[in-house]
């Protein structure tokens, strides 16, 4: 049973075609990650999805309601918390969840019971009470995320949902995630630009770009797609060079030459990083550092992108940590 | 790392689902918010009804001599009460609230509840009538205790400061439907400098017949000037035929503000 169906899914802004017929399945109990760099089409799927914004071609399907014909259905079934929290400064936290009950029909008793339950998943503590404009921007975001749950909404958009955020901040709005689908079953489509956030949250990934879904999988799956083990290599030299040395080795295929590093595919890593770093030494080309990593979703929307999700990409602590158990 | 206790997950204890509901309850929800944000916000509402009490005072103080002077049996208070009215509600919305909702995103979080579009701006519509008649009683009284008197009692004093209201209201529908298309505070403040050509091009100061013949000519198609003359018909004259045209003005500027105010909302509700 599915939470979100999506055929040919299409926005356009006058000549942009910011979305550009996106095909999507998710699961009931999913959690989705939509991975992107900014610009892909990402929050705009997912306006269109939480019914803020009319597809241009296509359709979706939310919750068992289409978002274009049966909005307010949808709307029922559905709580977001968009890229930037979407909240009233003025108001204390308190008031705006009780409002946002009563904007979704529910009693006194049960806002209370609301308010009273996500107060205390979100831990403001006492600053729940105090407007809403003295709150750090992970306060804003927990506060935002909990207004997305007053009603307990069967699915869950989180758009970008910890851009901004110091990594504790980060790590506590993970958890929640985590907690939110896990304990509740709750379906969640989550966009981010950041690869260890889809890599650590989503059950599955859809790669956007260009306003295109260009790869679709577990992050398992989508690494499994690029294959070969990397070799990073960190040269003081030419790299059109050093890629011509590299790759004349046998099983060695240079896929990358940017920022002053060789990345260098191979079936066995391992057997091949040695000829590699005699190679080069051979060659005449210092070395700096050498790397062998097994491959990142970065690698992955390289190989279907051709560029870099992140110019900064750098082996995550969990890379690392597959490296060592290899 | 985590401090969430499963012990109190949101929905763990309960099965609390959103419901429809009613378009009262929508409009009703908005527009208390909107009439609780007041006493945090009295910058935008008690500098207008200041400046219309000052101008009240001066003004009087200035032209009662002249004007009662040259008319028999005129009372320049009665007359000036009108225009102080206006002076004092006209402009006062929750307009620039609704700017601050659109730039910061609250306005997409209250678009993604079930709520009617149409609520979101009623109910800050409603806040503003409540709002006006509010501002409008300290002129009414400041005007009672000056010596103005209503000829068609406290009816015609309730009448009066129900037209005020639904004045503001209709005026503030060009503030909302700028709020709306621009997201811009600047350009929502500036829509009551509007407002200054129709107040002085009118019958504000001194009666229709004192007026040279150009600006009487204006004031003939100022709906200002109409307005003016049906409030002050309540106060000076009773029942006449000027109140129902007073009406017709509010109606007929009404109309052209909501439907730019509604054009708004649709577009950008449709601009997502």
């Amino acid at each position: 049973m599915h939470a979100i169906t999506a055929s040919g899914l299409s926005r356009r802004f006058g000549d942009l075609e910011a979305v550009a017929g996106i095909d999507l399945a998710i699961e009931r109990g999913e959690i989705y990650g939509l991975l992107g760099p900014n610009g892909a089409g990402k929050s705009t799927t997912v306006r269109m999805l939480c019914t803020l914004l009319g597809p241009t071609g296509g359709r979706a399907v939310v919750a068992g309601h289409d978002v274009a014909d049966e909005p307010d259905a949808v709307r029922l079934r559905i709580g977001a918390a968009l890229q930037e929290a979407a909240l009233d400064p003025k108001q204390t936290g308190t008031q705006l969840l009780r409002l946002q009950g009563r904007l979704y029909g529910l009693s006194n008793a049960e806002v209370d019971q609301r308010v009273s339950e996500l107060t205390a998943m979100i831990d403001l503590g006492e600053a729940i009470d105090r407007p809403i404009d003295t709150y750090s921007g992970g306060m804003k975001r927990r506060l935002d995320l909990a207004a997305a749950l007053v009603h307990n909404p069967e699915v869950l958009f989180l758009d970008e949902p910890t851009t901004g955020l110091d990594p504790v901040s980060r790590n506590r709005v993970w958890d929640e995630v985590r907690m939110l689908n896990e304990t509740l079953g709750m379906t969640i489509l989550l966009t981010t630009q950041y690869l260890e956030e889809a890599d650590s949250l989503a059950h599955r990934v859809g790669i956007i770009d260009g306003g295109k879904l260009v790869a679709e999988g577990t992050p398992t799956e989508l690494k499994r797609q690029v294959g070969d083990d990397l070799i990073v290599a960190r040269i003081d030299g030419d790299p059109a060079a050093a890629a011509a040395v590299v790759g004349a080795l046998d099983g060695a295929r240079v896929v990358d030459t940017s920022d002053g590093a060789l990345m260098v595919a191979a079936p066995d890593g391992a057997a091949t990083v040695g000829p590699v770093a005699v190679a080069l030494a051979e060659a005449g080309i210092p070395l700096r550092d050498l790397t062998l990593r097994t491959p990142t979703l970065d690698d992955v929307f390289l190989e279907v992108t051709g560029n870099r999700l992140r110019s900064d990409a750098r082996p995550t602590s969990t890379d690392q940590i597959d490296e060592v158990s290899r | 790392m985590t401090t969430t206790s499963t012990a109190l997950l949101p929905g763990s204890t309960s099965t609390i689902r959103a419901r429809p509901t009613s378009f009262v309850h929508d409009v009703s929800t908005i527009a208390g918010r909107a009439l609780r944000a007041v006493p945090g916000d009295l910058e935008a509402v008690i500098p207008p009804v200041l400046i219309a009490t000052f101008f009240f005072v001066v003004n009087i103080a200035t032209l009662e001599g002249l004007t009662e002077g040259q008319i028999d049996g005129f009372d320049y208070t009665a007359f000036q009460m009108p225009t102080a009215i206006l002076l004092g509600v006209t402009g006062v919305s929750r307009a620039p609230a609704l700017v601050l909702d659109v730039q910061n995103g609250y306005l997409d979080r209250l678009l993604m509840t079930p709520m009617r579009r149409i609520a979101i701006l009623l109910g800050h519509l409603v806040a503003d009538v409540a709002i006006a008649m509010a501002l409008a009683v300290p002129i009414l009284v400041l005007g009672l205790i000056l010596g103005t008197g209503f000829e068609t009692g406290v009816v015609g004093a309730i009448v009066f400061l129900l037209m005020a209201a639904f004045w503001s209201l209709s005026f503030a529908g060009f503030g909302y439907a700028v709020a709306l298309k621009t997201g811009n505070p600047a350009a929502v403040q500036s829509v009551f400098l509007l407002f200054f050509p129709f107040l002085f091009l009118t019958t504000s100061y001194v009666p229709r017949a004192q007026l040279s013949g150009w600006l009487d000519t204006v004031a003939s198609f100022n709906p200002v000037t109409y307005i003016l003359e049906g409030l002050r018909s309540l106060a000076i004259d009773g029942w006449t035929i000027d109140l129902l045209w007073g009406v017709i003005a509010i109606v007929a500027v009404g109309a052209l503000s909501m439907s730019m105010c509604l054009a708004a909302l649709r577009g950008r509700v449709a601009a997502g």
